[in-house]
């Protein structure tokens, strides 16, 4: 099973995830890399991530997307 | 009779309304008569360059208040303005620009690092910037009457759109197709001018067209929805909730999230009375979802490819459709006729299918310095034996129904249609073989899921990300590969080729 910070590193792999606390606002997530985020967190967690809960404050960064995580049910 | 486009806003939003507000983007809010002082500027400081015309003026900028400056500028210089995806892949919009050959970018100074890694120097670009002054830079009379040396048939902008061989093919479109395709939206559609747009099509999109004219003309309001808005579906129901918004002209892409999310339960949309969609196909089960939602919009249907101004068949949905129907792309616009030729290149019967084939006015000038696409997709009309006459075929299939409507079956080639933008597989594949190791790839598009699946062919397994940091500068972001499936050796037909086919049935086995 893949982390959270390799996931990211495989949609962009230009930035380092570990140093920002807001991928948002940084510019390092756009609408496209959010879809593909989605569906690999999905399959990685075995969840499925309710579209209510695609919200920015949800992935601003690492521990946001595990809280997310955890609420959908992941085992993380 | 009209001959120039441009006559819309001097006889339009000019006359009518000069202080309304025109466009509203993230840094203010602009009225007609502001942009006419910008556009005219830009139009002069244009012509300061060199005294060309009917020239492509590429466009490197953001969607904004700047864009439509540049735009309108360069209408009134008599040129065609090519506005080009500032987020693409360096070497893809070089590769337009050089095809291009521009005497002059119409940019910003924000981006001539930029620009000067492509080989375009400072002495090239035109910032958009000098000319939104407060300053009059223009004699209205001298450039007015320089557009007398145009004629309907010049060319009016450049719209670029996937090619297979890598490099985009650059659609020029006239003054007279979009005069053509504009007046019969305002006869038809009930355009007021009180329309307040909540803009989401990219600027090097045809849907853009519309609303630009919509403004220009008519004086409705420009939008231009937040990037961070068009991120995330709950926020873009909450900025169109929040803004006075009443129409929007989107591709289904987005408003099937906004239906999944359901997400117009809680939002209060009474406002919106006209939703328009193009690009792709609208499953009926979000559009009803949609209609049920906003009983008191009009929804429109519009088709079309880019080789055609916006769109060359329309449907006003009008009836109750269940879940399980397709919802047709409807009946020809006004002075265009569809033609859908079978297989023997004759015209199909009632309910047999053909390949969907475009007459009329709307249709492009052909490929920018590529006569031999264009002489691929532009043919003389089979059932004209008399005259030259050019028809376009659109690669789709469709056929005519019982109402006299056109209803889309799909394609009959490689091109796809993913999040509203058009895919040549092809020019995805021609990517990967640019990665050194790559020996063979095949892309294949799982409609059922949405996912663009690449297989591979190397010694060894590349992780994703690997192969996403190497296209990254090659092909823009929505042409990426979801699923990455690496093979020893990709299976192969008896005459040696690639079998797609396997590859096709594989993925869609894997529903």
């Amino acid at each position: 099973m893949k982390s959270i910070a390799e996931i990211l590193k495989e949609i962009r792999p230009e930035f380092d995830f570990t140093t920002s606390q807001d991928f948002i606002s940084d510019g390092m997530l756009d609408s496209f890399d959010i879809v593909t985020l989605v569906s690999s967190l999905d399959k990685n967690f075995s969840v499925s991530i309710p579209g209510t809960e695609i919200l920015p404050e949800n992935f601003q960064n690492i521990q946001t997307i595990e809280a997310l995580l955890r609420k959908s049910g992941a085992a993380t | 009779m009209q001959i120039n486009a441009i006559d819309y806003f001097e006889k339009g939003a000019l006359l009518r309304c000069r202080d309304k507000v025109a466009v509203i983007d993230t840094a203010g809010q602009y009225t007609f008569a502001q942009l006419e002082r910008f556009a005219k500027n830009l139009a002069a400081l244009l012509i300061k360059r060199g005294d060309f015309i009917r020239r492509p003026v590429p466009v490197f900028l953001p969607k904004s208040m700047g864009n439509i400056v540049a735009n309108v500028g360069i209408l009134y210089s008599g040129n065609a303005y090519a506005n080009l995806d500032i987020k693409s892949p360096v070497q893809r919009v070089k590769g337009m620009l050089d095809n291009l050959a521009p005497k002059v970018i119409v940019t910003s100074a924000a981006h001539i690092a930029a620009l000067a890694a492509l080989g375009y120097e400072r002495e090239k670009l035109l910032f958009v910037e000098d000319a939104m002054v407060d300053e009059t830079l223009y004699e209205n009379a001298a450039l007015l009457k320089r557009l007398d040396r145009l004629i309907d048939t010049d060319p009016y902008c450049i719209i670029h759109t996937s090619g297979s061989t890598g490099i985009p093919k650059g659609v020029g479109l006239n003054h007279r197709s979009t005069i053509d395709f504009i007046d019969w939206s305002f006869d038809t559609l009930n355009l007021s001018g009180n329309e307040v747009m909540a803009s989401l099509a990219p600027i090097y999109f045809d849907a853009y067209t519309l609303e630009f004219w919509m403004m220009l003309s008519k004086g409705s309001t420009w939008v231009v929805v937040p990037d961070a808005c068009a991120t995330f579906p709950a926020k873009l129901v909450e900025f169109i909730t929040k803004n006075p918004i009443n129409f929007i002209f989107w591709v289904p892409t987005i408003m099937v999230n906004i239906a999944n999310q359901d997400l117009l339960t809680n939002a209060d949309l009474s406002r919106i009375t006209k939703v328009f969609f193009i690009g792709e196909v609208f499953p009926t089960k979000h559009l009803n979802y949609w209609r049920r939602h906003l009983p008191q919009a009009t929804f429109v249907n519009l088709y079309g490819p880019i080789e055609i101004v916006v769109a060359c068949t329309y449907y006003i949905v009008d009836r109750e459709f269940s879940d399980d129907e397709r919802i047709p792309v409807g009946f020809p616009m006004r002075n265009t006729e569809i033609i859908i030729l079978n297989d023997e290149n004759k015209a199909a019967k009632l309910n047999e299918p053909g390949e969907v084939c475009v007459r009329g006015s709307s249709l492009a000038l052909g490929y920018w310095n590529n006569h031999e696409r264009t002489g691929k997709g532009f043919v003389q009309n089979p059932l004209n034996p008399h005259h030259p006459e050019m028809i376009y075929r659109t690669g789709d299939s469709g056929f005519w129904n019982e109402r006299g409507e056109v209803m889309l079956l799909g394609r009959k080639d490689f091109q796809i249609k993913h999040l509203g933008y058009r895919i040549e597989l092809g020019e995805i594949e021609h990517a990967v073989l640019q990665i050194p190791g790559f020996k063979n790839a095949c892309v294949v598009y799982n409609h059922e899921k949405k996912e663009i699946v690449l297989f591979y062919e190397t010694e060894k397994e590349q992780t994703a990300g690997f192969i996403r940091e190497k296209l990254g500068p090659i092909i823009p972001k929505y042409m990426m590969p979801t699923v990455f499936t690496w093979m020893e050796q990709m299976p192969r037909n008896p005459n040696g080729k690639i079998d797609r086919a396997q590859l096709v049935a594989r993925v869609n086995e894997s529903k």
